[in-house]
């Protein structure tokens, strides 16, 4: 008995500080966000302890569902253009040869290591209608007054790109790593050419990488509120600044946390999709 | 996947270009820390000024020790309760065993926003203010379960009788932890304290509603600063962290090599 | 309870149950200080069980364990007087030759000057001198067996439990192993259990082997009479090659039966049986004749179907007219019977083994469990009637 006493205390010290950790600040506060989002606003922040879905009915309006349009939108073109961008970079770094690999890998590693905030106030740097781009296209004698760079629709775009373009290429280029040469050789030996081996073995192959960066890369771009602000200076609303704004100025919880609830429903159907082709462990 | 094909020319062109748009803004942050003029526009001469003017700078000192304190804590923090609840999940098995697995996803992967505003409405709720440690807790949060998750792969592959030898030789659980498991799980244990370090050194949306007015970190301080001008101590703070960073980088980097070099069967 | 001095283990109808499962049964076993005991049998067997059960790993589902007349069960397995060598070796792989050798005395906290000495006088003993620096993923599988041997020993263990230790080695050096270890055990008089599924590793190491089937000890011997005396049918040909043959008491003539077989009739020397008794006989392919005239009182034939070439013998497959097959072991210097032949099968009546038929082993377990718990009846009065 004593034994077994004893040896069951070991499961309590080691799981149970994670897991009451989990219940304190991740089931509980999500919890909450749920339950606010049934309440009522208090225009001075909080809530009333009223029952109400007022929030999710002014959701349908159309000065919501444009904000979502635009979200989404942006979401879908930074998507593609990292998946553009990021499948050809990918291919590159896993066919290189073993000597340089490591080095570009960690050259890929290295901008996480940075806050993206110093990263994004580098591109505010080069944009700025007084900044390095339009200064260069000026003393180049092609433009005569400073192009709007910054603060534009186009600038966070780039911002987006920039900042998750790392994410979409790592699991791209794990599934290219993981692809068994021997499949490829004898794709080539059952004559295959350079672009049906491509089309037909190795695109196929690698589509859980595709699918596992393209979400990596879709639901952050939905709540990266900050690059909207640093580079489109807040002209047009996006999802994650309507969030933001919630709580920070506008003071509507339950709208806020309504966002949110949507957020949270876009990333399930798009996990939902993702692990028909891949597991859960290619995303880390 | 290795090929010893050489690469075509257009190839090499294309991945440096990819690596330009990388590095170029950070390229720009640093040049702009040497340069004379307050207003990051034009590089107009190279001076250190910066360098010595942003000691003075109360407000951007205090986010730069904010900023420290809160990722070295919150590793330390998420990296001993990860592994410890790997090692745990790898070891026994129990009802809740995958409701606990589960829920470990669920600050991977659901949007950072979300967690930040329920953390938000969690402290407003309880009438805590925010300070250092809401905003600690918040990183020890979202880094944890990519700590669990990076030791668990280590361990998985594990001989159990490795252990069970040190305990058949007269070490008892704790000895053997120490002494056995956590040696041997220590290349992943390091992995994972890297990203969760990396997690909390990266990280803007979370801190944006987690920290509070005297905690302010760099990268929220930027935030406040963009649109009345940054002035230039900013940037050589960066830079400063950012030669940090590489050579933290750099470091472990060789350090797991060296480890797993050594435990290569 | 008894407590027999020279018994070092103990088990006491030691049951092990996973999932709803018996993986050993009602196992009795008494290890004597200083032998070489053998676990044998096929995997799954419940040896391996049997050996966790005894370093501690795992508890008896019931039935106790007694070391040194004391009973374990509480024991875990830092606090037991015995060490195991795994069957994978388990070396720590982050520590060299010399820290792995080293672990269990700095876990006693011995002095360091002693830890240096007794780790030089064990890498010595063992004979990996020059290797102690030497981590384990740089040392072959051979080194790594005797660290892992010589990591167990320093304890000074009253027991050594050695799980399949050289299943992982080629035949060689397998060879070579067992005698070091039966040599080691020997110089060291430290008891050894031994578990194995090589009956061959079995026969030449141990001092007794225990052989167990489907979680239950169907004999415990010596090689001699575990290989020369089976006792069951399935030791018969689990341990050695072994032909056997139902057969069905015809005639008792003192201790000369005249059996009757599907095949033919023959006779075999044994006492003790009656007339009109169902019996297995064993019979060692280098106890098996083959003659093409009528040996007298044998009337067994077959056709010679194959030669097996095995080195120092020829195994001749014989296939009878009811269609068993028999291997006989013939030196290459005997007449010589090309593939086809019709031949007479005999042998030397005292070389024939009688395994007890299935349902006389049945009867005997009963038995023996009957008088274990009448004894205990009889133990468990008298004590209450001297208390009255």
């Amino acid at each position: 008995m004593r034994n077994r006493l004893r040896s069951s205390m070991a499961p309590i010290t080691m799981i149970g500080p994670t897991t009451l950790w989990l219940i304190l600040f991740l089931m509980i506060p999500l919890a909450l966000v749920i339950g606010i989002s049934f309440l009522t606003r208090n225009g001075f922040g909080g809530v009333l302890m009223i029952p109400s879905i007022d929030a999710y009915k002014e959701l349908v309006s159309t000065e919501y569902l444009k904000v979502f349009a635009s979200s989404f939108q942006l979401a879908f073109l930074t998507t593609i253009i990292c998946l553009v961008v990021g499948y050809p970079f990918a291919y590159i770094i896993a066919n290189s040869s073993e000597r340089v690999k490591p080095f570009l890998v960690l050259l890929l590693m290295l901008p996480f290591w940075i806050n993206s905030m110093i990263r994004i106030y580098g591109w505010n740097t080069i944009l700025r209608s007084s900044g390095m781009v339009n200064n260069a296209l000026i003393s180049l004698g092609i433009i005569k007054f400073p192009l709007e760079l910054l603060y534009t629709d186009g600038a966070v775009l780039l911002g987006m790109v920039y900042d998750l373009l790392p994410f979409t290429v790592l699991p791209i280029y794990t599934s290219i790593e993981k692809l068994d040469p021997s499949l490829l050789e004898a794709a080539s030996d059952l004559g295959a050419g350079k672009v049906h081996k491509f089309v037909r073995v190795i695109l196929p192959l690698t589509m859980p990488g595709v699918f596992a960066g393209s979400i990596q890369t879709f639901i952050p771009s939905l709540g990266l509120f900050y690059i909207a602000d640093m580079m489109g200076g807040a002209k047009t609303m996006y999802i994650g600044n309507l969030i933001k704004n919630q709580f920070m100025s506008a003071r509507n919880w339950p709208m806020g946390a309504a966002l949110a609830i949507v957020l949270i429903a876009v990333t399930l159907v798009l996990m939902k999709l993702y692990t028909r082709v891949g597991s859960l462990d290619d995303m880390v | 996947m290795s090929s010893k094909k050489r690469q075509s020319p257009f190839a090499v062109v294309y991945a440096c270009l990819v690596y330009i748009f990388l590095y170029l803004p950070i390229a720009v942050v640093i040049a702009f820390s040497f340069n004379t003029s307050k207003m990051n526009i034009v590089f107009e001469g190279f001076t250190f000024d910066w360098y010595v003017s942003m000691w003075s700078n109360t407000l951007l000192m205090d986010a730069f020790k904010n900023t420290i304190i809160v990722a070295l804590t919150s590793t330390l923090l998420s990296t001993i309760l990860g592994t410890l609840c790997a090692v745990g999940l790898n070891r026994f098995e129990f009802k809740l065993k995958g409701l606990i697995s589960a829920s470990l996803y669920i600050p991977i992967v659901i949007p950072e926003l979300v967690f930040a505003i329920a953390m938000l409405i969690l402290f407003s709720s309880l009438g805590i203010t925010m300070n250092i440690a809401t905003l600690i807790i918040s990183h020890v949060t979202f880094s944890m379960p990519f700590v669990v998750i990076t030791v668990r792969s280590r361990i998985a592959g594990f001989d159990r009788s490795i252990e069970e030898a040190a305990r058949d030789l007269g070490a008892n659980e704790f000895r053997t932890f120490f002494r056995v498991t956590l040696p041997m799980i220590m290349p992943g244990v390091l992995s994972g304290a890297m990203l969760a370090l990396t997690l909390s050194l990266d990280d803007v949306v979370v801190s944006f509603f987690t920290a509070g007015v005297d905690s302010q970190i760099l990268p929220l301080r930027i935030l406040s600063m963009v649109k009345k001008g940054i002035s230039p101590d900013v940037n050589a703070l960066s830079t400063l962290l950012i030669i940090g960073s590489v050579l933290l980088l750099t470091g472990t980097t060789l350090i797991q090599r060296k480890l797993e070099r050594d435990d290569a069967v | 309870m008894s407590n027999n001095k020279d018994v070092i283990v103990r088990l006491i109808d030691v049951e092990k149950e996973f999932d709803g499962v018996k993986v050993v049964k009602k196992l009795n076993l008494e290890v004597r200080e200083g032998e070489f005991l053998t676990l044998l049998g096929p995997s799954g067997c419940g040896k391996t069980t049997t050996l966790r059960m005894i370093a501690g790993f795992s508890h008896a589902t019931s039935g106790e364990i007694e070391l040194e007349g004391k009973n374990v069960a509480d024991l875990k397995p830092n606090e037991r007087d015995v060490n195991t060598v795994f069957q994978n070796y388990a070396l720590f792989p982050h520590m060299n030759v010399e820290d792995n050798i080293a672990f269990g005395l700095v876990e006693k906290r011995v002095p360091k000057a002693e830890i240096k000495e007794r780790v030089a006088e064990m890498i010595k003993l063992v004979q990996l001198e020059g290797m102690e620096k030497r981590k384990p993923a740089q040392m072959s599988g051979g080194q790594k067996q005797r660290v892992a041997i010589a990591r167990a020993l320093i304890n000074r263990p009253k027991v050594l439990l050695l799980d399949e230790p050289l299943g992982a080695l080629d035949l060689k050096l397998r060879k070579q192993m067992q005698l070091e270890l039966k040599h080691l055990q020997q110089k060291l008089g430290i008891t050894f259990i031994y578990v194995t599924h090589d009956q061959e590793e079995a026969l030449t190491m141990s001092d007794r082997i225990a052989v167990m089937n489907d979680g239950v000890m169907e004999q415990i011997g010596t090689p001699d009479e575990v290989y020369n005396h089976p006792k069951t049918k399935f030791v018969a040909s689990f341990v050695g090659e072994s032909n056997i043959l139902e057969s069905y008491v015809e005639a008792v003539r003192g201790d000369l039966l005249r059996i009757s077989l599907e095949a033919g009739k023959a006779v075999l020397h044994a006492p003790g049986f009656k007339k009109e008794e169902m019996i297995y006989i064993c019979v060692r392919p280098e106890n098996l004749q083959l003659s093409q005239t009528p040996i007298e009182h044998f009337s067994i034939r077959g056709r010679i179907i194959e030669h097996i070439f095995a080195g120092s013998v020829i195994k001749t497959v014989v296939e009878l007219i009811n269609g068993q097959r028999l291997r006989v072991a013939r030196h290459p210097g005997e007449e010589e019977l090309e593939v086809g032949t019709y031949v007479y099968v005999f042998w030397n009546p005292k070389k024939a083994i009688i395994v007890h038929t299935v349902e006389e082993q049945i009867y005997n377990i009963i038995e023996q469990n009957s008088n274990r718990m009448y004894k205990e009846f009889v133990e468990k009065y008298s004590a209450t009637t001297e208390e009255v």
